[in-house]
């Protein structure tokens, strides 16, 4: 297949601190004095000219180097910060690379937002037009295809409302049936699949196998792994502005786990903002996994609870809630429910929560920590930890549920009765 | 696989050509701009009552206004022409300048939201509007046109002239002027905020170096020139001259204001080049 997108060398600097003096005359001050050769006037003694600004210089990407080929579906991931999003901006041209070149064959089309350009006074109607022409399409193209975007975004009837007028639900709708219409060669989407609820993501994705399916061209950023897992056969991981894996999305994301995983104990002696009369505080938290230091659904994994007591603790209830990444409840983990009661508790010890197969389903996960001691809250740490799953063989059976569908896994038996 | 720069359809690179206005892309771009053009039009006076009889409204109290101030109270003289015609004439061209400098000065921050989510040639922002304004000033020329017939009716002498013809040229010195201002503005204002409050007020002080409330011919003889300065002088004064009669056309000067127009264009073009490439992380 040949190549459609071959980024070469690409780096991106940002500076950090101010920008600018502060007023136009001092910054034509400046320029003036090194226009003559001359030093910075404005400098103190003994500090370092960055020119008219203030602070340092920070890489934003450093020497990105990947092809892409045509029909390719290109996973990029990467722990916050790593340059995913300035990757993307670089690729959609909302800003310039400091050094390097793209060479781009084939209209190219970026999705870093649904509903761009949407303006809140223009109908339904004029806003699938205005925003079909942001994005790209021509007047006659919108036309061909309206009416496939009002059926996909079903709301026919509010079609000559102003969208001020729409619910959340219709607005984002309708949004993303103009983004699902466009038809580039080349697709560069965001995480606007994280908006929405969980059905809305759901259909996100399947549109997105299905242009991939189409033998059309898909860079796809995400911290949705499952996701990645799912669309894209190989995968990209930046780590701190490079390149640092490039291969099949299995193993890019393992990989990625592993380096998320290198700090397992997340200490928690530090945190501030938490609540309760202090009576058992905890300390650090450690997720270990029996073979790797990846924590995958279906393998042994242990979580060791750190805590601080004052004195040997009564009637002692620790609980850990999981929530995904919209913030719903997934899944509470508690010794009192689970019937381990501690009834006494020894001031230095560790508490462990053990799993023979892990449940959660692949995914990204927050979880807070809750202790009572004699039914008073004693420490409350919310969004103590976030953890990330990577895929894994629960059943044996090499399988597991499709994305979207629940956040759990559970034993379960199948069988054929008699009809007793 | 051999690598040729023909092959390819786009090459992202740090910094584009110094003065490459991309006339082909914005072309490319034509449905783009004429739905911002609809949006801006169409959006302003939604649920409004009056609608776009405020296109009318405004110019005609401005003029009222000006007539009884400047002309009633401060008796500023008019070149002999009937004081609502000559403060209408300088209302209708002004507003059409002022509002395309005003609004392409906010090209950068006010699109900021979008431009950080999107590309498309972001000139084709400051055009939409130069375009959605000759709309709006398309009706108030008409509406003044009618007040024009009204006086020549009851009797006023108004003589225009061939030079009439000539009003296209001054609408595209207009443009380029407010364009070329408008986008040297909007490309600093992404960095030096204190612009934006400038050109608020600094529009209506050049209002008052301009020949919009009085002629050029009540301005003492030595201030003449300083006034000629300006490039919006030739602009109002010829219009006055090609419609009523009164005022001064002048080739040299209007020479002067177009090539005032082309410097400002090119400028702005440059500056707007190099700020659009990395706007996005300063602003």
């Amino acid at each position: 297949m040949p190549i459609v997108i071959s980024v070469e060398n690409i780096s991106k600097a940002y500076r950090l601190g101010q920008i600018g003096t502060g007023t136009l005359a001092s910054d034509m001050q400046v320029w003036w004095a090194k226009l003559r050769g001359k030093p910075n006037p404005l400098l103190k003694i003994g500090q370092q000219d960055y020119g008219n600004r203030s602070g340092e210089t920070i890489w934003a990407l450093k020497d990105i180097n990947f092809k892409v080929e045509q029909g390719e579906v290109l996973g990029i991931i990467g722990r916050n910060g790593a340059g995913k999003s300035t990757l993307l901006k670089i690729l959609s041209r909302v800003t310039a690379p400091t050094s390097g070149l793209i060479h781009v064959k084939g209209r190219i089309a970026s999705l870093l937002e649904v509903g761009t350009g949407f303006h809140p006074d223009l109908t339904g109607r004029e806003n699938v037009y205005l925003n079909g022409a942001i994005l790209g399409m021509t007047k006659q193209e919108v036309t061909k295809k309206l009416d496939e975007i009002v059926a996909f975004s079903e709301i026919e009837q509010f079609l000559d409302t102003p969208v001020k007028r729409y619910s959340s639900g219709m607005y984002v709708r309708l949004a993303f049936a103009v983004a699902a219409h466009l038809d580039p060669e080349i697709l560069v989407v965001d995480e606007v699949l994280a908006v929405g609820d969980t059905e809305f993501q759901n259909k996100c994705l399947g549109k997105m196998s299905e242009v991939a399916g189409e033998g059309r061209t898909v860079l796809f950023v995400s911290h949705n792994l499952r996701a990645v897992q799912n669309l894209c056969e190989r995968s990209i991981l930046l780590t701190r502005g490079k390149v640092s894996e490039d291969g099949k999305t299995y193993d890019v994301i393992t990989k990625y786990l592993s380096s998320v995983l290198e700090k397992t104990t997340i200490l928690l002696r530090e945190r501030s903002d938490r609540t309760g009369n202090g009576c058992f505080r905890f300390t650090e938290l450690e997720f270990k996994s029996k073979n790797t230091n990846v924590i995958r659904c279906g393998e042994e994994v242990k979580i060791i609870i750190g805590y601080d007591a004052f004195k040997n603790l009564k009637n002692v209830n620790i609980t850990i809630v999981f929530f995904d990444s919209i913030k719903a409840r997934v899944l509470y983990l508690g010794n009192q429910v689970s019937g381990n009661l501690f009834d006494e508790l020894p001031e230095k010890r560790k508490v462990i929560c053990s799993f023979k197969r892990f449940p959660l389903l692949p995914g990204r996960y927050i979880l807070n920590l809750y202790c009572k001691v004699n039914g008073i809250v004693a420490d409350w740490v919310q969004e103590a930890a976030t953890i990330d799953v990577g895929d894994g063989d629960y059943f044996g059976s090499g399988e597991l549920p499709p994305g979207g569908f629940g956040s759990v896994v559970v034993d379960q038996k199948w069988e054929i009765s008699d009809g007793g | 696989m051999s690598i040729d720069d023909k092959q390819w359809d786009l090459t992202i690179r740090p910094q584009r050509k110094l003065l490459a206005l991309p006339l082909a892309e914005l072309w490319q771009y034509r449905d783009l701009t004429s739905m911002f053009v609809r949006r801006d039009f169409v959006s302003v006076y939604k649920q409004t009552i009056l609608g776009p009889l405020w296109y009318l409204i405004q110019p005609l109290l401005t003029t009222i206004t000006f007539t009884v101030i400047f002309g009633n109270i401060a008796k500023l003289p008019t070149d002999g022409l009937p004081q609502f015609l000559f403060y209408m004439s300088g209302t209708v061209i002004w507003t059409y300048f002022s509002t395309c400098l005003i609004k392409t000065a906010d090209t950068f921050i006010g699109n900021a939201n979008l431009f950080g989510k999107v590309y498309f040639p972001r000139l084709a922002v400051p055009v939409s509007i130069l375009i959605s304004n000759l709309i709006s000033f398309a009706i108030q020329f008409a509406f003044f046109l009618l007040f024009m017939a009204y006086f020549a009716w009851r009797g006023s002498a108004l003589h225009p002239n061939a030079w009439i013809f000539f009003t296209p040229v001054l609408l595209l010195i207009m443009a380029g002027l407010g364009l070329g201002f408008g986008i040297l503005i909007s490309s600093l204002t992404t960095k030096y905020r204190d612009l934006r409050f400038l050109v608020q007020f600094g529009i209506t002080l050049l209002m008052y170096a301009t020949p919009v409330i009085y002629p050029v011919s009540s301005i003492p003889a030595k201030y003449q020139t300083l006034i000629w300065l300006n490039p919006m002088t030739s602009i109002i004064e010829t219009f006055r001259y090609a419609f009523l009669g009164a005022g001064t056309a002048n080739w040299l000067q209007l020479a002067y204001s177009f090539v005032f127009m082309l410097a400002i264009v090119a400028v702005g073009a440059i500056v707007f080049n190099r700020v659009e490439a990395t706007f996005m992380d300063t602003v």
